[in-house]
């Protein structure tokens, strides 16, 4: 019989919870990297038992974590070619942990600055990895998404980091800026059909895509309206907070703004916005259903500066009609007093035949639905502030 | 031999204990005990200082005999009591967040 396992990161370490087929028995392991920040983790379809991590903090900087047996046991990846894979007293080597952006002439337009909250120019600097998207097709293919934004490749593991330096260069880069969170690179879709293709998404500058596997890119933002910034139409500085696509239709993209959900039809040269009826059109995550590509979720947030739930009430909306006309989905979740946030990474879907849904709180809460949101439950109540959410669908 | 304690969440990843003994060639400078470090704890690489400009990540600091010297050049010598082992380098994470 199939079973989950849930890859959960929060502000202080790792946590991998392990469900039934039923999704009603429980076992939780961690936290792994006690103490940590754990942006993402997230395990490669080719072989589940691959997964990688971001461990992250503001005093130590940025450690990549790789677990070859399904999250048991972790180690850092990176070791020069030629030498030992660990050093005295058996300890693995760091090179892994190192991210370098490209200034190389070789990539056409080394990029040194980026816009700063007070107009002036400012340089680029490397701060942590928000978001690690495996390969469809090969394990030891993993791209990363950086603040300050920036997409990095390795292709041996995790052992090695090159940028994928064509994204900063390909001409809007000087006028990207940072979000209150940051100038991070928080989305990396590929698509299934076709590797070349891959859609990434940056706070505050927007989506952008590559159609030759990031040797060139395109800004995406075309009927993103934004009125808090100079030019509410531009073709860049959009503050976009999460993207999602189902795999069969990769041309299809569904966008929660700062505020609006929005739909593009074909691959983000334009899109449309599709809040109709949410109470809210203000959040950070949203996804697909694994089955149904017109199904999709999002978490209402009050707004931009109340980062909780309308009224107290976690409430998920789902549309069956790929946007427009929504259903507020409650039974399971805090009817009263409740003011956590559900951050941009931290929703996920199972591809078991009733798709299970799942997202973590601020709080600590993670919540799964086994029928499609029509009902929810608390798997843990009490973790550390939940960074990130995966699911992995295994046999 | 020279003495150096690492912060917790850097003795955790490193997997050292609360103090490490080094093998100083010349002078014990911030610099030399960082390059031995690394070399012995290959993953602390970038955890304290940068991978390329080697400096300082902002939210940690070096003491020695009581004495700051985080800002202090990279290949200032550090007191005698440093470089014979009489006294640890301690290598503290700034105490601030959560």
């Amino acid at each position: 019989m199939s079973k989950v396992r849930v890859l959960v990161g929060t502000r202080k370490g790792a946590f991998i919870l392990a469900g039934d087929g039923a999704r009603k028995n429980w076992e939780v392991s961690g936290p792994h990297f006690a103490g940590w920040e754990i942006y993402h983790m997230k395990g490669s379809s080719v072989d589940p038992n691959r997964i990688y991590a971001s461990q992250t903090s503001g005093w130590f900087g940025q450690v990549i974590q790789r677990s070859d047996d399904g999250g048991k046991t972790w180690f850092q990846p990176g070791t020069p070619p030629g030498e030992s894979t660990t050093g005295p007293g058996g300890m693995p080597k760091g090179e892994s942990n190192k991210f370098v952006y490209d200034s190389s002439a070789e990539t056409g337009k080394p990029l040194t600055t980026h816009l700063w909250y007070d107009g002036t120019q400012h340089p680029w600097e490397f701060k942590r990895v928000w978001h690690l998207e495996p390969s469809h097709t090969d394990p030891n293919t993993v791209y990363a998404g950086v603040e300050d934004a920036a997409l990095f490749q390795s292709v041996d593991g995790g052992t090695t980091w090159h940028e994928l330096a064509a994204l900063r260069g390909h001409g809007t880069g000087p006028k990207w800026q940072p979000g209150a969170g940051g100038m991070c690179l928080h989305t990396v879709l590929i698509d299934k059909k076709n590797p070349n293709r891959i859609y990434i998404a940056i706070s505050a500058a927007g989506a952008f895509r590559t159609d030759d596997g990031g040797k060139s890119w395109k800004p995406i933002n075309r009927g993103l309206h934004s009125p808090y910034i100079p030019d509410p139409n531009a073709e860049v500085g959009h503050c976009v907070h999460h993207v999602a696509l189902h795999p069969s239709r990769p041309n299809v993209l569904f966008m929660q703004k700062h505020w609006d959900v929005m739909r593009s039809d074909n691959a983000g040269d334009q899109w449309q916005e599709v809040s109709g009826n949410l109470p809210t059109d203000f959040g950070f995550v949203i996804d697909v259903h694994a089955h149904d590509p017109e199904t999709i979720y999002v978490v209402p947030i009050k707004s931009d500066g109340e980062h909780y739930p309308l009224d107290g009430k976690l409430r998920v909306y789902r549309s069956k009609s790929g946007g427009n006309e929504w259903q507020e989905l409650s039974k399971g979740l805090p009817e009263k007093n409740c003011y956590v946030n559900v951050l941009r990474d931290a929703m996920a879907v199972d591809n078991l035949d009733s798709c299970g849904v799942y997202f973590g709180t601020t709080g600590g809460q993670v919540y799964c639905s086994p029928d499609s949101g029509d009902s929810w439950t608390p798997v843990v109540r009490d973790l550390p502030a939940v960074l990130s959410v995966e699911v992995q669908t295994l046999p | 031999m020279i003495r150096v304690v690492l912060p917790p969440h850097l003795r955790t990843l490193s997997r050292a204990g609360g103090e490490v003994q080094l093998e100083i060639v010349g002078p014990v400078t911030q610099r030399s005990v960082l390059d031995a470090l690394e070399a012995r704890y290959p993953m602390l690489r970038g955890t304290i200082r940068d991978h390329v400009s080697l400096q300082r990540r902002p939210f940690l600091r070096f003491f020695a005999c009581a004495e700051d010297w985080s800002n202090e050049p990279q290949d200032a010598p550090y007191p005698a009591a440093i470089a014979s082992g009489e006294e640890p380098l301690l290598i503290v994470g700034a105490i601030a967040g959560g």
